[in-house]
């Protein structure tokens, strides 16, 4: 066994994503189970019950109630985590503003479900896409390691006295949270040392009474909102910047904002996000053995849009795919068309084109992958077809 | 005032936020109706209707006219009037 798997245990993605949260010593757990989200906060529930996590666990009525506790919770200066999906997400929707309003650096993993109607518990990413306009950092996992990791340098960026902005840790449901697979856990006393205790600017006090979340008329409410801008921009480098810090401390690295793979000398690339990153490398090895320029960009901060980096990233590409597991029903989708927005006042005039593919837990396979590489050289010498639902079964329709 | 991050202001901000200037209707009061039973003061969801000498007003820095205290009283004594600057 080598020094670099020596710690590897193997469990489900949603245990190890619960251990990580316990390394990272919240106060206070407010969560209400959905699927795929249940085994993680169950065995949260278990790790407190057990004596081996020292937090208050709320349990409650519905998701609304969930996020709310942690708005009181937050604001008394608990360091705080819920995780949800889907339906339950929707149900937040009021409190997501409240709590990224409020600038509370709360964490939440978003076990990424389709969101019906038709009712549907597979993987896709419509639920956290649709939230992308709500305030919150976005960060998107490949693989349970990386949603392991991304959970406590979640709460390392969120607690910055600059940012002081929640995040959600993006994992695709099932696919990561029910996966068995070898993942290093967080050692405790490491992650203790990464992410010292959480130290509020601010707290609800009846000695030094404050107002949290206060009445805002049109003579400030636009500098309210220009404050939640600036912080994310400032999160663009802190992102990076703690990346960086967590591989000091525990060796693994895969992108702050953004990473390639076999990106250099990349004619054709596909630009995504989440786990069917895996699928994707598997097909460009093979693609790569027959020659084919094909290279990677996988997006892992979607919140802040990484405009900058992306355009540096992607300035030799020749074509571009998007492929995402979301539709902007009435338009196209979130990545394709922030990406579209990126490149507009660039000088980057490479095609974009976009698929919407494994929607309600649909597989995207390696023919699928190939498939879209082979309507991006087509792309290449001009656009036949902007944007497309990939294997769309006409037959049924 | 000065904004902090997090909708974050000092304590007791309505002081200085005043929010009277919504207002469409002003409640006008005839004292000579009114019974001081006190239900426009019970009723109103800004709570701004007080007592002064003993009788019942508005705080229009805050009142926005919504006429709950016309609708609530019992002898009619609150009448809604157009406000016109």
């Amino acid at each position: 066994m080598s020094e670099k798997t020596a710690n590897m245990k193997v469990v489900e993605g949603s245990y190890a994503v619960a251990h990580a949260v316990m390394c990272c010593r919240p106060d206070v757990i407010s969560a209400y189970p959905i699927t795929p989200q249940t085994h993680i906060v169950e065995n949260l529930s278990q790790m407190v019950a057990d004596g081996e996590l020292d937090s208050e666990f709320l349990t409650v009525d519905s998701e609304f109630s969930a996020l709310s506790v942690l708005v009181g919770s937050s604001a008394a200066g608990g360091r705080c985590y819920s995780s949800t999906t889907s339906q339950g997400l929707a149900l937040m929707y009021e409190v997501l503003y409240n709590v990224s309003g409020m600038r509370m650096p709360i964490v939440m993993n978003v076990a990424n479900r389709a969101i019906g109607a038709p009712l549907n518990i597979w993987n896709d990413q419509q639920d956290a896409i649709g939230a992308r306009d709500v305030g919150w950092l976005q960060i998107y996992a490949e693989n349970v390691q990386e949603a392991v990791d991304a959970t406590l340098q979640a709460y390392k960026i969120a607690e910055d006295v600059q940012i002081r902005t929640p995040i959600m840790v993006c994992m695709d449901g099932f696919v990561l949270t029910h996966v068995y697979e070898p993942v290093e856990l967080l050692d405790k006393e490491k992650a203790e040392e990464f992410l010292p205790d959480y130290q509020p600017a601010d707290i609800l006090d009846p000695a030094h009474p404050k107002t949290f979340g206060a009445f805002a008329d049109p003579s400030t409410f636009t500098e309210f909102r220009y404050q939640q801008f600036e912080a994310q921009q400032k999160a663009l480098i802190k992102i990076e910047k703690v990346a960086r810090e967590f591989e000091e401390t525990f060796g693994r690295y895969y992108g702050g904002l953004l990473d390639g793979y076999f990106l250099d000398d990349a004619e054709i690339v596909i630009v995504t996000l989440g786990s069917v990153i895996g699928t994707i490398k598997d097909a460009i090895d093979a693609m790569r053995a027959e020659g084919k320029k094909v290279g990677l960009l996988k997006v892992r901060s979607y919140r802040p849009f990484p405009v900058q980096a992306l355009r540096k990233a992607l300035k030799d590409a020749s074509v571009i795919a998007v492929i995402e597991k979301d539709v902007a029903i009435g338009g196209e989708a979130g990545l394709v068309t922030d990406l579209k927005a990126a490149f507009y006042n660039s000088n980057i005039r490479s095609p974009i084109i976009g698929f919407t593919a494994g929607l309600g837990g649909r597989d995207i396979t390696i023919k699928d992958i190939r498939n879209i590489v082979a309507k991006a050289e087509v792309a290449r010498k001009g656009i036949q077809s902007e944007f497309e639902f990939l294997n769309l079964r006409t037959e049924i329709l | 005032m000065a904004i902090k991050a997090g909708s974050l202001v000092e304590a007791c901000s309505t002081r200085i936020t005043k929010t009277g200037a919504w207002r469409t209707f002003v409640p006008v009061f005839d004292h000579e109706k009114c019974i001081k039973c006190s239900l426009c003061e019970i009723y109103c969801p800004e709570g701004c209707i007080h007592q002064e000498e003993g009788l019942f007003v508005p705080d229009l820095d805050y009142c926005k006219g919504c006429s709950v205290c016309a609708n609530e009283c019992p002898r009619m004594a609150v009448t809604m009037i157009l406000e016109e600057k």
